[in-house]
């Protein structure tokens, strides 16, 4: 999105606390900036995420202390990669951010755990889902399925009904 | 794993402790529902305890993936089964938000009144449960007293006493039925009451204070940091509620306090969640008072269906009704987060929309989920039994852990 | 007692020892998920199954019933196979609601599509979930179907 169009956007503490201070400090680490519904989206380069999130959860002015979520969304059809996607929320501030990670299958992203002790569960379960491997996680194995499971339920080339089974007569045929 | 050995003196002797794996569940009846907790005990003193989920993993936002996006309603329900309401709402305001749709004023009093309700029956089962792993085995029969006042209401409004999908996207199912008021203004009336009966039992209980006072005591700064939500975050002395501190709806209008503890241990979540109790009462009293006559459900019938009466009189209405039910409607591109403060804590629902009639990606923010990463930081160094307290005093359900 | 004071009763054996297995079901309190909650809401104050001398004990060896409420998973099936093997006999199994029946609305990668293909069952009890009435009545249509069991019969061809 266009500079102007994000400053129209926005109500006037929140372009300069959520985009202006943030694209100052990291001008070429943030690749993309885009607002919907009043939501302020950084994609952000994937080396310079553990650095931007400690930025983040320090600086006295945005104080975004609580991590509400991480999780992965599957575009490997639009963009060839996967996305990661952080949700942040400052209590103090009353406001959110969302960052955002492009990563392609087989690289890894670094585990924000030192940050935030909340992304343990989170990313654990975004390995699990999409297979996203997480650098620095100190306990990275999946959470939902069972540890000898094969696949990755949530990437969109994974059958809903899952394959057939004992458990699932209804399942799709393995090839 | 290492055997750690520890020796205490006992009378001049040495004792010898081993480390030892015990595993609880996933059939246990004080984890409320199907959860392995693995702990590693030094005699009877927890050293970790690694919670092991996904007992009822149902592939939840794989399935609405697949769905339209007012079909996904009634799975919400399954989620925390606990307080579907809330379930209903959040999920349906992500999608208002989507499209941004507003709704009538008296839908949105409606959503209120409903959730409140939730809200209450949630942590009466909660309270309840939790007296129940602790030995207070009475607390749960009086609590279910009032909840199945409550399920009465929602039987009226909806048919279904524990999964509703009373709420859909452009408003709610339908309106009040005649003598929900008043049945709802008794309930009300008569609550209070009752919490100050529960009270009796438990507060000044002895036993119950022993068991709860300084156990699991966890600190505002490392619940937020763990990501704690709720009435477990407001144990700890943090006074975020997103009702307060973000209004949706019209919680703006409602005079009701956010109660917060100070020491962070299972007595204040407790107390917090007893305080709440009376302030929901105390919201769903005002919301009767100030609620105004009018529609329920938008006008807009490129996303919302026409009332019921047009659908069985009209043509065009019902062929309308066909097409939004059977096709669906689209959504702009984009992407976007929604959260309600739930009975547990931060509900939160991320839509990623492609432009077409069905989600590409649901998040759901479960707050049950992140709330049990603490259940390991809370029981360290605790007893065995303390680990039982802990679990309640978190309230984690299920359905909602691993969705 | 004025009835039975001083008489004498004749019956089959066949009949007492189902009269008495019926009399008593002890139900596991082994909940999995939503119908978890009717099924305690059917412990509790309103419906009180304890009536009909249904009372829910916290472990498989000293159960006879075990109700399957809510959705099983794989991850879960094999816990839900070694409870059952747990009971002793004689033992029944209630599937309460669609998702132990049938899977229910869950045609997914990680549930069981229906508890009979992990463990035999008893009963089925539809709904989503079953109300509390529903419990009740598949408990009475439990106590039906042991009325008709003979166990002599059962004990020589060890069916």
């Amino acid at each position: 999105m266009e500079e102007k169009d994000i400053e129209k956007e926005l109500p006037a503490p929140h372009y300069s606390l959520l985009v202006k201070k943030i694209k100052d400090r990291f001008g070429g680490a943030i690749l993309e900036t885009t607002v919907f519904r009043g939501e302020v989206t950084h994609v952000v380069e994937k080396g310079a995420l553990v650095e931007i999130c400690r930025f983040l959860k320090q600086e006295p002015d945005l104080q975004f202390k609580f991590l509400s979520d991480v999780l992965g969304v599957d575009c490997r059809k639009s963009l060839a990669c996967f996305e990661v996607v952080y949700h942040l929320y400052s209590i103090p501030n009353k406001n959110r951010l969302r960052i955002k990670v492009r990563v392609r299958e087989n690289e890894a992203v670094p585990s924000v755990t030192p940050v935030w002790r909340s992304a343990d569960f989170a990313e654990r379960e975004t390995f699990d889902m999409f297979g996203i491997v997480f650098n620095g996680h100190p306990n990275l194995k999946r959470i939902y399925m069972p540890l000898d499971w094969e696949g990755y339920p949530l990437r969109k080339d994974y059958p809903l009904t899952g394959y057939k089974d004992q458990y699932n007569p209804f399942g799709v045929e393995k090839v | 794993m290492e055997d750690i050995v520890s020796i205490a003196s006992n009378n001049g002797e040495d004792i010898i402790t081993k480390e030892v794996t015990l595993n609880m569940g996933p059939q246990h009846p004080s984890t409320h529902g199907v959860m392995h907790l693995v702990l590693r005990m030094q005699g009877e003193k927890i050293v970790k305890a690694e919670p092991d989920i996904g007992f009822l993993h149902r592939g939840m936002e794989k399935i609405a993936e697949n769905l339209l996006y007012s079909q996904f309603v009634p799975y919400t329900d399954r989620l925390d089964y606990l307080s579907s309401m809330t379930n209903n709402l959040s999920y349906v305001m992500a999608v208002e938000k989507l499209i941004g749709l507003d709704i009538p004023e008296r839908g949105k009093y409606i959503r209120v009144i409903t959730s409140e309700l939730s809200r209450i029956s949630s942590h009466l089962l909660a309270v309840g449960a939790w007296g129940l792993d602790l030995g207070a085995v009475t607390l749960v029969l009086y609590a279910f007293r009032e909840r199945e006042m409550i399920l009465d209401l929602f039987e009226m409004l909806c048919g279904a006493r524990l999964t509703y999908n009373y709420m859909k996207i452009g408003g709610v199912r339908g309106d009040l039925p005649s003598g929900f008021k008043e049945k709802c203004r008794d309930f009300v009336q008569i609550f209070p009451k009752r919490v100050d009966e529960y009270e009796q039992l438990l507060t000044g209980n002895r036993i119950w204070l022993q068991r709860n006072k300084g156990v699991g005591v966890i600190s505002a700064e490392d619940a937020v940091d763990l990501g704690l939500t709720g009435p477990s975050l407001r144990g700890s002395g943090v006074k975020w509620d997103i009702r307060k501190d973000t209004p949706y709806l019209v919680y703006d209008r409602f005079d009701f306090k956010v109660p917060a503890g100070g020491n962070g241990d299972c007595f204040d979540r407790y107390m917090v969640r007893v305080e709440e109790m009376r302030q929901a009462s105390r919201i769903i009293a005002q919301a009767l008072e100030q609620m105004p006559e009018g529609p329920v459900n938008a006008d807009v019938p490129e996303f919302v269906s026409p009332p019921r009466r047009d659908i069985t009189t009209n043509m065009e209405a019902l062929i309308h009704h066909f097409k939004l039910i059977s096709h669906g409607f689209k959504v702009p591109k984009g992407e976007v987060y929604s959260s309600i403060e739930a009975p547990k804590g931060e509900l939160g629902f991320y839509i990623v929309s492609d432009g077409s009639e069905r989600p590409f990606r649901v998040k759901i923010r479960a707050p049950s989920f992140v709330n049990l990463q603490s259940v390991d930081p809370m029981s360290r160094g605790a007893y065995f039994a303390d680990v039982v307290a802990v679990i309640s005093s978190l309230d984690p359900v299920f359905g909602e852990v691993d969705k | 007692m004025g009835v039975t004071e001083g008489n004498v009763l004749f019956t089959t054996v066949d009949h007492i020892v189902s009269w008495g297995r019926r009399s008593a079901l002890w139900p596991m309190t082994f909940g999995l998920a939503c119908c978890a909650i009717e099924m305690i809401a059917a412990g509790c104050s309103r419906y009180d199954t304890d009536r009909f001398g249904i009372i829910f004990r916290a472990s498989p060896r000293q159960s006879d019933v075990m109700i399957v409420a809510g959705t099983m998973t794989k991850k879960m099936a094999p816990a839900v196979k070694r409870l059952y093997a747990q009971m002793p006999e004689p033992k029944w199994v209630i599937a309460m609601g669609g998702c132990a029946s049938a899977g229910g609305p869950f045609n997914t990668y990680s549930v069981v599509q229906g508890t009979d293909l992990v463990v035999p069952v008893d009963v089925y009890i539809p709904g989503c979930p079953p109300r509390p009435e529903a419990l009740l009545y598949g408990f009475l249509q439990l106590q039906e179907k042991i009325k008709r069991e003979m166990p002599s019969v059962f004990a020589k061809f060890k069916v």
